[in-house]
């Protein structure tokens, strides 16, 4: 006697929690099964293995139904076919939707094009995320990414209102968007210290405050405005970073920025030795950073510079996480006081952020 | 020319890509009604086109109106090559044409094309002009509603249950036609649909017009099926019960069946509880007429059972000159009726006065082409599918479909008299085809009426004695309708353990619900009978032949274990109880489902005695006292299980010559059971042709140890196959109703009966066991009205379809409900005094005088006065204020009604009913559509019937494996029929379907080839629910706003 066939269907659709995250993570029924048998499930329900084949198949066959209606999430609501509780909608969404650390920390900041996707295979060993988990997870990314790469206005609201995901998921795509968008380096050895959140507040940073549509002007001239408001980088304001080369480039500039940020903070610092001896260096590296940012390519190095130039020599000398912030703090806000220097509204808009980051950045 | 049909497409919206190059569609729309066809202008480049069209009109006389669906085709626009068709849609408007009903069919509706699905929706707008129809002789019966729901619905009161309709229609398949060999399978797809809708159509109109010539206004219970006979034709019949009905006006209405035993009776003029002098019979064996005659066409009418009860037809010979009398005036009643049976399954109080038992019919038919040279030349036109009735076609003819179901039904009707009974009751019919041969069978449930509601006005002196008679236990149903002394087997009578006066017998077995007013102890639960008998291949009559010969030793062991399953659970009676046998090429299967229960009016049952024919065999004998052992434990261990502890009666009390308590059932072991049920037909051929099965043997271990390893299903869940369970009422509003379908294929080799029969069990069990499994966060819950189905696809397969709902209850909240109703209601009759002013108003708008037919129009639609009471509170509108509360309330509802109609008039007005918890993510336009087997939805108040639904869908694929293979397919368009049913609820402006069934799954596969093809029909009441939660809140808060619910109705124009 050999089952041909085996169906369930609901007049709402059965969705089992536990069964849609096996299926989401990748494993085939089998699995799936043996997984489900391990819970203990039998003994709690009394049922039979060949029950919850069953019952798995059924939902398997159910989800892969679904998963063509999740690429386009508003459909899944306005569709007729499965009757779905909003509730029950709303999680499908965001469980499909949602992502693991390990995956993401590996592609963001890659192009998200067919030669990435032929790296999953490697990606899957690596992480131990089952290939067709990584794939579903790429493809999310890559969809989003072609949704609302053309689009205006913000980018967390698109998001949200074409994959009616969460805000907070809402907000992690965005900068997976933007990193895939800019091609930030986070693959590097010396970056693998940081975790996607961290690249995720510093991508918020930005985007709230280094694109286009950061500075809230809506263009004047909307057919030659091509770039996207939110996923590109302000060229006008890299291309304006330059002018604060100053601060390192003239002695004097350097020096009087040096001996205020010393006064303010002498008996303050822990490493205030340490901050006295490296300052011209940091200093020097924090500039030099934003002149660079002029190159495609040293956008892209973006976070290996600030790594190299800021987080690293100071973790040597073991600045405590408070006097890094007591010095930056420092450090941006007496620019001010100086009166050669003319690029106040630069240097804040500039430092503003990368303080974030920096800050951000700064953990072991 | 009544009628003026306008139709407006508004949009579309996903649609598939038609176009590759551009990855868009250039969408129009054609709209065809008869033969007039509207197009729409073509919407460039879009996926969701936006056509909003002018209305398109039809001017059709309402005969069309019946017969036609509208169609509505959605094309792509090609311009160097034929347009493509991306899907249709096919819209029933009977709903618009009953003056209660829907006034607007509008909403989306899937676009449905037989090969790929389900690809996009289209926003459609309809509506009906009807002109009054003066022509006396007209051909339509525009205005009788229907309904698939087999009691009188919620918001109706029955003035006259007239009785039996039928009809059948005929015609070739389109699947079968030469034409066929030459189109594509879309076109034969579709041209079956079509052809299935409008004869459909037609069989309703004519149904309808036979219930005007009975002066009635509906059809209740309305069954319809199509028969695929495949080379010989396509058969489509449906049964139903025509009534007068009336839209409710005053509380004292019928009970909705989820509610506990009312105990307002009194109150509705309707009621009185059946009584009569003390007569009584016992019964519980079968009774079975084998009339096995072979005519020249080759018709076997086999094995009729009686099961319970067997009178000599002597009726009113015995008894007291009452029941005399009531049997006289009933049969007058019933005696003008060729047919006195009612596919009903629940009635009104005091409607079923006795119950007899069982009866059924069956008969092998051999199938022949179906001769209508008229047809052939005609299919291809576009006025193709004339319609011939077979009636009139072959009047001449005796050997027809319509002589075979008479010659059946006329054969229950018989045993029904057999039982002294005049009417059957929960009256069904049902065919089972392969190849050549045709099993038809009837069933139903003997009974003797209340003749009050079969006619007007002619039992008035009759009732007032009755009434003196008054038994208030509600233990009359049970009592024998036949003849104590005239019983041709071993009979087994006691005084009925209520009211003590009247005969009972051991055992009863119906196929109606459960009365409202029964008495049940404990709970109810699922028993089933299973059973496979391989028969050999053979050719036509051979093969009629043989499988009529199989026919009665299937029903009598299918009885058997029935039986003894009964017994098994420590219970007394079976309800609902539906006997389906299913013929293949090479087996022949039985299932019988039913729903144990307590009924406390009968005697305890016994146990389950093994005797062993080698009583000398010591280490037998220890094995025989072992099974007993086993089988006495699990009887205790199910009445535990199902509560039943029935209150100790001594025999003294009864006081009546009661047989010694012997052991009823005994299973006896025997070898060779095809010789000993010989005997036992033998022993008993000799009374009046027919023969009777001693139950109290069976054979072989087999069958003790299948009795053994039903497992109960797990704590938490019950299961029944009738509307409620008995013993459980506070059901939540938490329902899912499902489908679920299972194929396996035996192995070929070897088949034994044995094995048969074990394949077959475990299928069913694991399929329970699943759906247990699926359902267990539902937990506690109860599957209600569990109905399988099983065919023989092919040669090795077994197909099994199970529809059922499971609905949550509430372990706890029994008391505590109750008594928060009783505080609410207390609350609401202070509130409602205010209104008092509103009676005359009320009263004088009731008194208008009533037509059976047509509908009065200006009929208050009040009907959910009744249903706006909650039933723990109903319960106690003994006092006095409360009666007044409740007329209050009826008032405040009717008058009114005007000031807030027109809000959910429309179907725009079913976002109230939706979205109550919208998501925060996102403006879902979609509206919950619950589909529910039952007549009720719990917690809830049908406050409007909108008409049938009845659909029927063919889904084809030549790409099986890509589709996710047979499960993937099927799984897929079972969806899509639940998707297409729920839209076209919506679009009438419902958000409910009840009464739903899946009469036909029809599945084919031809996994070499990659194909399979599958047809669905499926049918229900679409209807309007309000909660009874938010018919409680909104009173107390604003009263005046109550009235809202009860004004869904469309009455815009009053």
């Amino acid at each position: 006697m050999t089952s041909e066939l085996d169906i369930f269907v609901g007049n709402t659709t059965l969705i089992d929690e536990d069964v849609y995250r096996l299926w989401l993570d990748g494993y085939s029924v089998s699995d799936a099964v043996a997984l489900r048998v391990r819970s203990g499930i039998l003994e709690q329900t009394g049922a039979t293995a060949a029950v919850l084949q069953s019952d798995t198949m059924d939902h398997y066959r159910t989800f892969h139904m679904l998963e063509r209606l999740l690429h386009a999430p508003p459909k899944l609501l306005h569709q007729l076919i499965f009757q779905i509780p909003p509730s029950r909608q709303a999680l499908l969404i965001e469980r499909y939707y949602a992502f693991d650390e390990a995956f993401v920390r590996e592609v963001l900041g890659k192009k998200l094009s067919k030669g990435t996707k032929k790296d999953l295979d490697d990606i899957s060993t690596k992480t131990g995320i089952t290939l067709k988990s990584c794939r579903r997870q790429f493809d999310n990314f890559k969809r989003v990414f072609k949704v609302v790469e053309e689009m205006r206005g913000s980018l967390v609201d698109n998001i949200q209102q074409h994959f009616l995901l969460s805000d907070r998921l809402a907000r992690d795509y965005a900068a997976i968007v933007f990193f895939a968008n800019n091609r930030f380096e986070t693959g590097k050895k010396k970056l693998q210290y940081l975790s996607f959140g961290d690249f995720a507040f510093c991508a918020e940073l930005m985007i709230q405050n280094w694109t286009l549509g950061a500075v809230g002007e809506a263009p004047t001239d909307p057919d030659s405005q091509v770039d996207d408001m939110d996923m590109d980088l302000d060229k006008e304001f890299l291309q304006d970073l330059k002018e604060l080369k100053v601060l390192v480039a003239d002695k004097d500039l350097l020096d009087l920025h040096k001996s205020l940020v010393c006064t303010a903070l002498r008996g303050k610092l822990g490493v205030f030795s340490e901050m006295e001896a490296n300052f011209k260096n940091l200093s020097r590296g924090l500039v030099n950073v934003a002149a660079k940012l002029t190159h495609n390519k040293d956008v892209r190095d973006l976070f290996v510079d600030l790594v190299e130039k800021f987080v690293e020599p100071c973790r040597s000398d073991h600045w405590p996480l408070n006097d890094v912030r007591l010095f930056l703090n420092q450090y941006s806000a007496s620019v001010h006081s100086l009166d050669g220097f003319r690029h106040q509204g630069l240097w804040d808009r500039y430092m503003g952020t990368l303080r974030g980051c920096l800050l951000r950045l700064y953990h072991d | 020319m009544p009628g003026k049909l306008k139709v407006k497409i508004v949009a579309g919206r996903h649609l598939p890509v038609m176009d590759r190059a551009s990855d868009l569609t250039d969408a129009f729309v054609e709209v065809k009604f008869g033969n007039t066809t509207f197009k729409t202008d073509v919407y460039l480049k879009s996926l969701n086109p936006q056509w909003n069209s002018e209305w398109f009109k039809f001017e059709v006389d309402d005969e069309d109106l019946q017969d036609e669906p509208l169609q509505i085709t959605v094309l792509d626009h090609d311009t160097y090559s034929a347009n493509d068709a991306i899907g249709k849609v096919y819209i029933d408007i009977d709903p618009l044409l009953y003056s209660e009903a829907a006034t607007v069919i509008s909403g989306w509706f899937p676009i449905y094309d037989t090969i790929h699905g389900i690809r996009g929706e289209i926003n459609v707008v309809v509506k009906v002009d009807l002109f009054n129809d003066l022509n006396r002789f007209r051909q339509s019966s525009c205005g009788v509603k229907f309904f698939c729901t087999t009691s009188i619905p919620k918001c109706y009161r029955a003035v006259i249950i007239h009785g039996f309709v039928e009809e059948l229609v005929v015609n070739e398949d389109p699947e079968y036609q030469w034409i066929d060999r030459i189109r594509t399978p879309r076109a034969s797809n579709e041209a079956r649909q079509r052809l299935i809708s409008l004869m459909s159509g037609e069989l309703q109109r004519k149904i309808g017009l036979k219930v005007l010539e009975m002066r009635g206004n509906a059809v209740v219970g309305y069954l319809q099926c199509f028969d695929l006979e495949g080379e010989s034709g396509l058969v489509v019949r449906a049964i139903g019960t025509a009534c007068t009905l009336d839209k409710l006006s005053s509380p004292a209405a019928f009970l909705p069946a989820c509610n506990s035993p009312s105990k307002d009776m009194k109150e509705s003029p309707l009621v009185h509880p059946p009584s009569h002098g003390c007569r009584s019979t016992h019964n519980s064996p079968i009774h079975t007429a084998t009339g096995s005659r072979l005519t020249q066409n080759f018709s076997v009418s086999v094995p009729t059972l009686i099961y319970t009860g067997m009178g000599s037809g002597s009726a009113g010979k015995e008894g007291g000159p009452f029941k005399a009398l009531l049997r006289q005036q009933t049969q007058s009643a019933l005696e003008q009726r060729e047919f006195p049976f009612f596919t009903l399954t629940a009635f009104p109080p005091g409607f079923l006065v006795h119950v007899g038992g069982v009866v059924s019919a069956r008969s092998v038919k051999l199938l022949d082409r179906i001769h209508n040279p008229a047809f052939v030349g005609i299919m291809g036109n576009t006025r193709s599918y004339k319609l011939l009735d077979w009636n009139s076609f072959n009047s001449d003819e005796p050997e027809t479909r319509d002589a075979w179901w008479a010659e059946i039904r006329q054969e229950i009707k018989s045993h029904a008299k057999a039982l002294g009974c005049h009417a059957v009751v929960g009256y069904s019919e049902s065919t089972s085809i392969c190849e050549e041969v045709c099993i038809l069978s009837a069933c139903g449930t003997a009974a003797v009426l209340n003749p009050r509601f079969l006619q007007d006005g002619t039992m008035e002196g009759c009732l007032e004695q009755r009434l003196e008679e008054n038994l208030p236990t509600g233990c009359g149903f049970c009592h024998i309708p036949y003849d104590e002394l005239n019983m041709p087997f071993p009979a087994h009578l006691t005084y009925c353990y209520s009211c003590r006066k009247q005969k009972v017998p051991d055992v009863l077995f119906t196929t109606i619900d459960l009365p409202t007013d029964a008495t049940v102890i404990g709970k109810g639960c699922l028993i089933q009978a299973r059973l496979c008998r391989l028969k050999k291949k053979a050719q036509a009559e051979a093969n009629a032949t043989a499988i009529s010969n199989l026919l009665p030793f299937m029903e009598y062991e299918m009885h058997t274990q029935l039986m003894n399953k009964l017994k098994l659970k420590g219970m007394n009676a079976l309800f609902g109880l539906r006997i389906q046998i299913t013929v293949g090429e090479n087996m022949l299967m039985g299932l019988a489902s039913a729903t144990g229960v307590y009924l406390a009016a009968l005697p305890t049952p016994g146990g389950i005695q093994i005797a062993g024919k080698t009583p000398n065999d010591g280490s037998y004998e220890q094995h025989i006292s072992h099974m007993q052992k086993k089988i006495n434990d699990t009887i205790a261990k199910n009445k535990e299980l199902y509560e039943i502890n029935p209150p100790e009666i001594s025999e003294e009390i009864i006081g009546s010559p009661i047989p010694e308590p012997r052991q009823r059932s005994r299973l006896l072991r025997s070898q060779s059971e095809s010789s000993d049920e010989v005997t036992e037909l033998d022993l008993s051929h000799g009374k009046k042709d027919a023969f009777v099965l001693e139950i109290d043997d069976t054979d072989a271990m087999e069958d003790v140890h299948s009795l053994l390893t039903d497992v109960p299903p797990p704590s938490g869940f019950y299961s029944c196959n009738t509307e409620i369970m008995p013993g459980i009422n506070n059901w939540t509003s938490e329902i899912q109703m499902f489908t679920s379908v299972r194929v396996i294929r035996l192995s070929s080799l070897n088949l034994t009966n044995q094995a048969l029969n074990k394949n077959f069990n475990d299928l069913c069990e694991n399929l329970l066991k699943s759906l247990y499994f699926k359902l267990r966060s539902m937990i506690p819950c109860c599957l209600c009205h569990v109905n399988f189905t099983v065919s023989l696809p092919e040669d090795e397969l077994i197909q099994v379809t199970v529809t059922a709902v499971a609905i949550t209850f509430d372990k706890n909240q029994a008391l505590q409900t109750t008594k928060t109703h009783a505080e609410k209601s207390l609350q609401r009759a202070s509130t409602d005094n205010e209104e008092l002013l509103q009676f005359p108003l009320e009263l004088c708008s009731d008194s208008l005088p009533s037509h059976p037919f047509p509908p009065a129009k200006e009929h208050l639609e009040s009907a959910s006065s009744n249903s706006g009471i909650p039933a723990a509170q109903r319960d106690r509108c003994s006092s006095w204020i409360e009666l007044i509360k409740l007329k209050a309330q009826t008032i405040r509802r009717g008058s009114i009604k005007t000031t807030v109609t027109v809000e959910k008039a429309s179907p725009m007005g079913e976002g109230n009913f939706r979205n109550r918890s919208a998501p925060p993510c996102a403006n879902s336009t979609v509206g919950v559509v619950k589909m529910t087997p039952l007549s009720f939805i719990p917690g809830a108040k049908i406050t409007k019937y909108l008409g049938i639904i009845n659909m029927f869908f063919i889904r084809e694929t030549t790409s099986l494996r890509e589709e996710g293979g047979v499960s993937g397919f099927l799984h897929a368009f079972i969806a899509e029929v639940f998707a297409m049913v729920r839209a076209h609820v919506a679009a009438l402006g419902g958000n409910a379907v009840v009464s739903y069934i899946m009469k036909q799954c029809v599945f084919m596969e031809n996994p070499n080839k990659n194909q399979a093809q599958c047809l669905i029909n499926v049918s229900g009441d679409a209807v309007v629910f309000v909660r009874e939660s938010d018919l409680e809140v909104v009173p107390t808060q604003q009263p005046s706003a109550n009235c809202q619910p009860s004004c869904t109705e469309g009455e815009v124009t009053t």
